[in-house]
């Protein structure tokens, strides 16, 4: 794939804020989110559990609750006339939904009415945005099914979501998503919950998936693993900002975040036996978050500058590679780079 | 390349029904209000200060009853029957035996507020011990026990009360027996069903290792934790109690003539309903004044044991 | 497996407790302090119509042959004899059942009409108009005792408006409906209150559910999803206490008969109390306890249609 091909972007989050009203004060979830997902391109979005992938996902499709939730910014999807998701109308917005963008959610056991057929939600999803005979909808269905794997489809779709594994019926979300052919597939932790061998199939499922449909994908996990094997570009988020971004390979091998660093050591190294490495301390709270940078008070590398210090993304030496770190220079090939262990 | 300045509601179609944009510097602020308010527990503070303070009213006038009604609930006055409201001296009118109506609301409030009183808190107790040892050891124990209580759900209460009362003789004391004999079931369930899920929690398996006796437990750990659930219960139990001691004294089974209760005081007076309306009415002013005061109370304690939202 | 699974189990749960019952109607009469017969005849008493009470009832032969006397006797469809009527009570039950039975459906089927909505729109917009006016206005309800809260309908719309009939149960399946409107509303009152709690307690946490959410991420339309997702599964939650307040309204029945003058069971509970006509309120309360296990035999059974994992369980 050459730059050029890719270069049409699909969907433009422009310093995106989500603010939660909650008795404890207000949650910044989402403090100042700019990202940008391109044709074809499989965006990767890593965090630890409390950064606000998640949110900033839901704020993109608008499924966070009407109560208590505040929200900036812009959410530009550009194939309708650059339109801003925040502001767009409720019946514009179910006409994007599905048609245009989808997400997938974490734990598929809870992902479906626990009281109607597979079958049935799945025909719900293929006619939401179609019209067409019983037995054309019962027919896409089917061959929905047969294209994410799940054997035997003409008995699955009466099935119920408790007579499905774990994997099988994420198969079927995923089928679901697919229905109407969105351009735009969230996929919102799509393994966490399932065991390992599982986790692996999904992932190849949903690049296939990506590669046959040229459709894009914001995939989101805590798992860097996961995010290294799938996707394109990436983009490292912490305290409800972004801290990196830039391609696969230049996150890999050039991390120039500390917090991207310490999560690449924390990964299990293969075939070696060594210490586990983790990152000592705790997510930072995101009621009344103190100015400065939020990884100050767990960065190896921190000085009394960066908790004072107004964040903003830097620009470093690779194309579209920033950082939110003004000592990244020192970052990359730091010999004397050590995350301390603990238990 | 930086970030681009917010340009806010640019080449959007009309704004979603339930959203408001904000421009990013007034975001935070707005978000401050909302969280400011919910987090106010006046709110809910007031429904259980409302409740008590309404309970406490009732009370008061119950007890207070001679110095506040002056007159002898039972002292017939053949002269007046009939009287409507403020004429004579009756605040509320006397009934067709020229009773004043006031003495026997204040005074019939004794006997509904002794059952709603006395017969919840025998029941609650009763019922809770069965439903925690029920819970708690399971098994057999478990099975007699609920079939037995299976066994009394399976009969209207109202019935079984009638029934029970019918056989025995009506009487106050009697209602008391019959209530104890049947209420104390819906505890023993709610109890139960609480038990078996906290048996399972970290805080009882610890107890358990660390060697204390299993009466210990269930009542030293396992009650006090689950314990709310059956409190709350018990306000909506008290207003059933009032209610049918009501009703039974409606029914001519409760309270038997002359004791003035709320229930046979509205029974009196359906035979002159049309005429003298106060005497029908009043007392059932008065239950549901003392209804919604435990309504009020169970609410405010089901929020503050249970801060969901409302 | 079958959606059933467990119905067998059920079924002999319900013989178990269709036993437990005649026990307990059977002690009943035995709970009379005294002499039975002396109780059952009053002032009727001659040494003859005593010693055929005693035959009857066995009351001189040890209790299990008692108990043994009181099922055969049930099973051969007789319920007793009623003393003040003169005539079996399976007789004179029956004149009565009618009224109570169409009360009872109209009272249920009122409720439903009221607290389907109610419920819903309160657990959808909470907070809201219907929700903080529905609230008030139930738990004022709640504290209002059926018998008191008839009368007062009665006085309003029988006396004052003449919308309904002061008393009595009509002629022809509309003069029923229309008689029985008041008093049908005033169980439907009370007996709200607990579904309409239910339904929106159930609402607002199906709202919170993931599957809402990927029904929304499909592009359907949000009514729809209210309709076929949110309402679908929340009002599971409230089939459970709809059958189980059940009894509660069948006690309700009792008391609102006596104050609209219905000739159904209820009412011939109370005058056999006062009748001193214990066999027929031994029956009618057999025959009550029977009524509420059916009901609650049938819930289960909707309940299973409904949701197709209440088949499954195995154990409680």
């Amino acid at each position: 794939m050459t730059a050029g091909e890719r270069d049409t972007a699909l969907l433009s989050v422009r310093d995106l804020r989500t603010y939660l009203a909650t008795r404890h004060g207000v949650v910044r979830a989402v403090d100042g989110v700019s990202l940008e997902v391109r044709e074809a391109e499989v965006l990767g979005v890593v965090g630890e559990s409390g950064c606000g992938k998640t949110v900033t996902c839901r704020t993109i499709m608008g499924l966070m609750p009407r109560k208590g939730t505040y929200s900036s910014g812009e959410v530009i999807y550009h194939p309708r006339g650059e339109a801003n998701l925040l502001t767009v109308s409720q019946k514009e917005l179910q006409r994007l939904r599905g048609s245009q963008l989808a997400m997938i959610f974490q734990d598929p056991m809870t992902a479906l009415n626990p009281v109607r057929t597979v079958g049935d939600q799945l025909i719900e999803a293929v006619t939401a945005h179609a019209r067409m005979s019983r037995e054309e909808a019962h027919g896409r269905a089917i061959s929905l099914l047969v294209r994410v794997g799940i054997p035997a489809p003409d008995q699955r779709m009466k099935d119920y979501p408790f007579q499905f594994s774990g994997g099988m019926l994420q198969r079927a979300l995923i089928a679901i998503a697919l229905a109407s052919e969105p351009k735009l597939l969230l996929a919102d932790e799509p393994t966490t919950s399932l065991d390992v061998i599982i986790q692996d199939q999904i992932l190849s499922l949903l690049l296939e998936l990506q590669r046959d449909t040229g459709m894009s994908m914001i995939l989101v996990s805590h798992d860097l693993a996961v995010i290294t094997e799938v996707c394109d570009r990436i983009v490292v988020m912490y305290g409800g900002q972004i801290v990196e971004e830039g391609d696969t390979a230049t996150i890999i091998s050039e991390p120039r975040h500390p917090y991207t660093r310490a999560l690449l050591e924390a990964l299990p190294q293969g075939g070696e036996r060594g210490q586990l490495r983790s990152i000592p301390g705790a997510p930072p709270s995101l009621i009344d978050a103190p100015p400065g940078c939020r990884f100050a008070p767990r960065c190896p590398l921190a000085t009394d500058e960066c908790s004072s210090w107004a964040t903003e993304l830097l620009d470093t030496d690779g194309p579209g590679h920033r950082v939110r770190c003004w000592r990244h220079q020192e970052v990359r090939g730091s010999a004397t780079w050590q995350a301390s262990d603990s238990a | 390349m930086t970030s681009q300045r917010f340009a806010g509601g640019s080449g959007g179609s009309s704004p979603r029904a339930s959203w408001t944009l904000h421009p990013s510097e007034a975001l935070l602020k707005v978000a401050e209000r909302t969280a400011k308010r919910s987090r106010s527990t006046g709110r809910r503070r007031m429904v259980l200060i409302i409740g008590l303070a309404m309970l406490g009213i009732a009370i008061l006038a119950i007890v207070g009853a001679p110095l506040l009604a002056g007159v002898s609930p039972i002292k017939i006055d053949v002269l007046h029957p009939l009287s409507p409201p403020g004429t004579g001296g009756h605040l509320l009118g006397t009934d067709q035996f020229g009773r004043d109506v006031l003495a026997r609301i204040l005074y019939g409030g004794r006997i509904d507020l002794a059952i709603a009183f006395g017969a919840t808190s025998v029941t609650l107790v009763f019922g809770t011990i069965v439903g925690l040892v029920a819970g708690y050891f399971g098994g057999w124990v478990d099975n007699l026990l609920m079939r037995i209580v299976d066994l009394f759900f399976a009969f209207p209460f109202l019935v079984l009360i009638i029934a029970i009362i019918a056989m025995l003789g009506p009487s106050i004391f009697n209602m008391f027996v019959a209530i104890w004999i049947t209420s104390w079931v819906s505890y023993a369930r709610i109890m139960r069903a609480q038990t078996i899920v906290a048996k399972k929690q970290q805080y009882v398996l610890a107890a358990r290792a660390l060697g204390y006796s299993r009466m210990r437990v269930m009542f030293r750990h396992i009650m006090p934790n689950t314990v709310s659930a059956v409190i709350v219960f018990s306000m909506v139990d008290a207003i059933g109690n009032i209610i049918l001691a009501a009703s039974l004294g409606f029914l001519g089974l409760g309270a038997q003539p002359p004791s003035p209760e709320w229930g046979t005081m509205i029974s009196d007076g359906q035979n002159y309903i049309l005429s003298s309306w106060w005497i029908a009415t009043l007392p059932g002013l008065a239950i549901v004044f003392v209804g919604v005061a435990f309504s009020l109370i169970g609410d405010g304690l089901a929020d503050i044991l249970r801060p969901g939202d409302r | 497996m079958s959606r059933f699974g467990t119905l067998p189990r059920r079924l002999i749960h319900l013989v178990i407790i269709l036993f437990g019952i005649t026990l307990v109607t059977f002690f009943l009469l035995r709970l009379i302090p005294g002499d039975p017969a002396l109780a059952i005849l009053g002032s009727s008493y001659t040494h003859a119509r005593a010693t055929a009470i005693d035959a009857s009832l066995g009351l001189n032969k040890p209790i299990w042959t008692q108990y043994g006397l009181f099922m055969d006797h049930l099973f051969h469809g007789n319920l007793g004899y009623s003393y003040f009527y003169s005539e079996s009570a399976t007789t004179v039950i029956s004149q009565h059942l009618a009224p109570t039975v169409f009360l009872v459906i109209y009272s249920a089927v009122l409720a439903a009409a009221i607290s389907l909505p109610l419920g819903f729109i309160s657990g959808v917009r909470r907070g809201g108009v219907v929700d903080q006016s529905t609230r008030v206005f139930f738990t004022i309800s709640f504290a209002m005792p059926a018998f008191w809260l008839g009368i007062i309908m009665l006085l309003v719309f029988s006396v004052h408006l003449n919308v309904f009939p002061l008393s009595g149960f009509g002629a022809g399946i509309i003069g029923h409906l229309h008689s029985l409107f008041l008093p049908a509303l005033t169980i439907a009152l009370g007996f709200s209150t607990v579904l309409i709690r239910s339904l929106r307690a159930a609402t607002i946490s199906t709202l919170q559910a993931e599957f809402i959410d990927t029904a929304r991420m499909k592009g359907i339309a949000y009514p729809t999803v209210l309709r076929r997702h949110v309402f679908r599964v929340a009002v599971l939650a409230v089939v459970a206490v709809y059958g189980v307040n059940l009894a509660y309204l069948i006690s309700g029945t009792v008391l609102v008969e006596n104050v609209f003058s219905l000739p159904g069971l209820g009412q011939l509970l109370v005058n056999s109390v006062s009748n001193r006509d214990y066999p027929v309120v031994q029956a009618v309360a057999l025959l009550f306890a029977v009524l509420i296990v059916l009901i609650n035999l049938l819930t289960d059974i909707t309940q299973a249609s409904l949701d197709p994992r209440v088949g499954q369980e195995i154990g409680e």
